[in-house]
């Protein structure tokens, strides 16, 4: 059976964004993948939790789509986070709607990668700027795999940006068909890196 | 059984049925449809009704004191002082100056007695009330400077009627006794005397308006019987025109007066949605007892004199009209409808002439001859207006627009906008400045002739007219634009717009103002989903400020009024398909009464409260609570 892959997508900012729209533009069109765009929905941040709440029940994998901004995810979609992930719903003693599921972000970064480590720039490897997220998601009972990251987009040019969304496109298809190896997953920091393993 | 009341009342109505509509598809004006009407079924014609055609006028012309009444219901008591200007500067010199002129000329030309001559200038100079208003409202001029400058001067006529008819008399000469045609109660009394009696008259009115009629009209609302209310409107206006008459005054005058003190009342509203059908149905009864009372065969026996006559009157009382326009400084294409609009001749006049025919003042062959010139005169005004709007005003809106074409070269009439907006009044206008600002050109549709100017140098593409006829709407580029927004500020013509759009362009995606949630329903009913109320999203903003200001934080008094929008919203589309439950389709006050009750019990039930826990920890200091004593106890 397929898997049914859930896209937050969170960016304030969407149409200027070269990465994120050809990201967006690859996602294949397919029954099992659900393309949510946030900022589109509550432009007035009005999370409807209830709406949210369903749509969570109906997919097995979520994925928490965003650019990264001060080392964190945009505003609305901390909103999500906090209206959406109710006590006594997705955590707490009778909390065990999201159990089982998994969960992983797809984050763009301006930075390139080298800058993510004890030594860079940004001191600290992606992985460990989501620590947050990666704790969220426990509490939630839920399965946290390693950020896919798409990185330096600043310096990106046009094929660049189309090659990036072919990978995009793979991925969803093959997580849509074969699912996601969590064992094998749990020894990177990258999803890139394990989904590398798979294209050869 | 031809005199049986069914059989009359069935041939009225069946003329205007056939015949109103049909000018209507003509695109001419319903009046003109009212007085073929008349013609067709009058004496000469098809004969269907005789002589009491001026019988029904005398009836009918209860219509023009109702139309006065609320006229005067839109002027509130500060509005009309405001005006008085106008009232006497305008009406004034439009009285004086076109009875001097069509004297003179008269003196001249014909070798009538000078009385005779004084007497037929003043009842030509008194223009139509009845077809210059009604013109005006089908236009939508009513609300327009010149609209208002029409209104001063009729006003004016009104009140000068009354010394008129009390001059006439004296230029009959004392050898008429005219005692048994005292038209009113007090005519005998001294004239001091008499002018008290009025004034005292007129201050009852206002000060019984104030605190006797509203608190009564409270009573008869609390017994939320429509029809009760129907009466004592129909009761108001028929009094105060009673004891106006009674004390010599025009009765016209007197529903004015009445309508102005209860212009302020809240019961204005329902005044005027009562008085409203009565008042057209009697309108259209007058235009028909017109039309029927024309007598042809005087006008065949001498049709030149009749027709020359006419056309003289009718241009000497035109250019009277333009120069006192010029002299109050309106534009050409303003003054043109302005002039055009009042060249008529009116119902005052029959009644000037009629009286004058009963005391001997004019031979009775040439009251009747003025009587068909009054009512030719009457006949050709919406004529006359039309050849304007086609003909005259583009030709002298042309020009104008010539210049203005290289002032704004910046419009091409060839590039097509894909935003529509029709209506830019403050609703309008303020979405088309978002717009703007946001580098989106939209192409403006607009009734009202001084904005078309200014928005023209703000670089909008405007269609000075009517957006309910379709040939405006196709030029307006409606085939090749994408969204269409619907903001008149007249609930009904944006209804009727919506309408025409849904079915000749159904790809334009609509975007609709909702004046309140009856409009709302309408338009659900339209199959419109995008509807604004506009009163909704202010007043919960305002509600919002109202809690802030009760002490709720500012972020969860915020998060209240979304949810109160969404929930607002949603109960709209749940009313308007429940609505059609009920038989009744209109929706009267009381039924807007029960939707509010409704709608404020459903309130209760609702969950207003937060649907979601966010940021609240009672929920997970109870379960901490909850563990730490088993933990104790363990």
């Amino acid at each position: 059976m397929p898997n049914k892959i859930l896209i937050l997508f969170a960016h304030p900012l969407f149409e200027k964004s070269n990465a994120n729209a050809a990201l967006v533009r690859h996602i294949p069109n397919s029954p099992n993948i659900t393309f949510h765009d946030l900022y589109q929905e509550y432009p007035e941040f009005d999370v409807d939790m209830k709406r949210e709440q369903e749509l969570l029940l109906l997919h097995d994998i979520i994925i928490w789509h965003h650019p990264m901004y001060w080392y964190n995810c945009p505003p609305l979609l901390k909103q999500w986070i906090d209206i959406v992930l109710e006590h006594g719903w997705a955590y707490g003693k009778e909390g065990n709607a999201l159990k089982g599921k998994i969960l992983f972000q797809v984050i763009t970064t301006g930075g390139q990668k080298e800058n993510y480590s004890a030594m860079g720039r940004d001191r600290f490897t992606v992985m460990e700027l989501l620590e947050p997220f990666n704790q969220t998601a426990k509490v939630c009972n839920m399965t946290y795999l390693p950020p896919y990251v798409v990185h330096g987009t600043h310096s990106m040019k046009a094929k660049d940006y189309e090659k990036a969304g072919k990978n995009y496109k793979a991925l969803l298809e093959y997580l849509e068909n074969r699912g996601a190896n969590v064992e094998e997953l749990s020894r990177y920091t990258y999803f890139n890196d394990w989904f590398q393993t798979k294209l050869r | 059984m031809q005199d049986s009341f069914f059989f009359q009342a069935i041939i009225y109505l069946t003329a205007a049925v056939i015949c109103v509509p049909i000018a209507k598809k003509l695109g001419l004006s319903s009046i003109l449809g009212y007085l073929f009407a008349g013609i067709i079924i009058g004496p000469y014609v098809l004969g269907l009704i005789g002589q009491e055609g001026e019988d029904i006028m005398h009836f009918a012309e209860f219509g023009v004191v109702m139309m006065l009444f609320l006229i005067g219901l839109e002027l509130d008591p500060n509005k009309f002082w405001r005006m008085r200007k106008f009232i006497f500067g305008m009406g004034g010199l439009q009285v004086i100056a076109t009875t001097l002129v069509l004297f003179l000329a008269c003196s001249l030309v014909l070798n009538w007695e000078w009385e005779t001559t004084l007497t037929i200038s003043l009842a030509l100079t008194l223009s139509s009330t009845a077809i210059v208003m009604q013109t005006l409202k089908e236009k939508n001029l009513t609300k327009t400077s010149m609209g208002r400058s029409s209104f001063a001067v009729l006003l004016f006529q009104d009140i000068a009627i009354i010394p008129i008819l009390a001059i006439l008399p004296f230029l009959a000469g004392g050898e008429i006794q005219n005692e048994n045609l005292s038209e009113s109660l007090i005519s005998d009394f001294s004239a001091w005397f008499q002018a008290a009696i009025v004034i005292g008259t007129v201050a009852a009115v206002y000060f019984s308006g104030r605190y006797i009629i509203v608190p009564l009209l409270h009573v008869i609302a609390k017994t939320r019987l429509q029809e009760l209310f129907t009466a004592s409107a129909l009761l108001l206006v028929m009094s105060v025109s009673f004891i106006m008459q009674l004390v010599g005054l025009s009765p016209a005058l007197g529903a004015f007066m009445a309508g102005v003190v209860l212009a302020n009342s809240e019961f204005r509203h329902e005044l005027e949605g009562d008085i409203e059908p009565f008042k057209g149905l009697l309108l259209g009864l007058f235009f028909i007892g017109v039309g029927a009372s024309i007598n042809f065969s005087l006008i065949i026996a001498d049709p030149a004199f009749i027709i020359i006559f006419s056309t003289i009157f009718n241009t000497i009382k035109f250019f009277v009209l333009f120069g006192i326009g010029k002299l109050y400084k309106k534009g050409a294409s303003k003054n043109l409808i302005f002039a055009f609009a009042l060249s008529q001749a009116g119902e005052f006049g029959f009644v000037i002439l009629a009286f004058a025919n009963q005391i001997n003042l004019i031979p009775t062959i040439l009251g009747d001859q003025m009587m068909a010139v009054i009512a030719i005169s009457m006949i050709g005004t919406p004529f006359l207006l039309l050849i304007n709007e086609k003909w005259i005003d583009p030709y002298f809106g042309g020009t104008k627009d010539k210049k203005s074409k290289k002032e704004y070269d910046t419009i091409d009439e060839d590039e097509q906008n894909d935003v529509i907006i029709a209506g830019f009044g403050n609703f309008g206008s303020t979405i088309g400045r978002l717009l703007k600002s946001n580098g989106i050109s939209a192409t403006v549709l607009d009734m009202n002739s001084e904005r078309v100017d200014s928005l023209r140098k703000m670089g909008f593409k405007v269609y000075y007219g009517d957006a309910t006829r379709l040939e405006l709407l196709k030029a307006a580029g409606c085939e090749n634009a994408k969204i269409f927004i619907a903001a008149i500020d007249n609930p009904r013509v944006n209804l009727t717009v919506i309408e025409k759009i849904k079915k000749h362009y159904p790809h334009l995606k609509i975007l609709a103002r909702a004046r309140n949630r009856n409009d709302a329903f309408e338009m659900v009913d339209l199959g419109i989903e995008n509807f604004y109320r506009e009163n909704l999203y202010s007043a919960v903003h305002l509600g919002v400020d109202a809690l802030v200001a009760m002490g709720q934080r500012r972020y969860t008094a915020t998060r209240q009024g979304q949810r109160f929008i969404k929930y607002d919203e949603q109960a709209t589309f749940r009313l308007a398909h429940k609505r059609h439950d009920k038989k009744a389709f209109l929706i009267t006050t009381m039924e807007e009464i029960e939707v509010q009750e409704q709608l404020i019990k459903n309130d209760l039930y609702a969950q207003l409260g937060a649907n979601d826990h966010a940021w609240e920890s009672d929920e997970l200091k109870k379960e901490q609570a909850e563990t730490a004593a088993r933990n104790n106890r363990q």
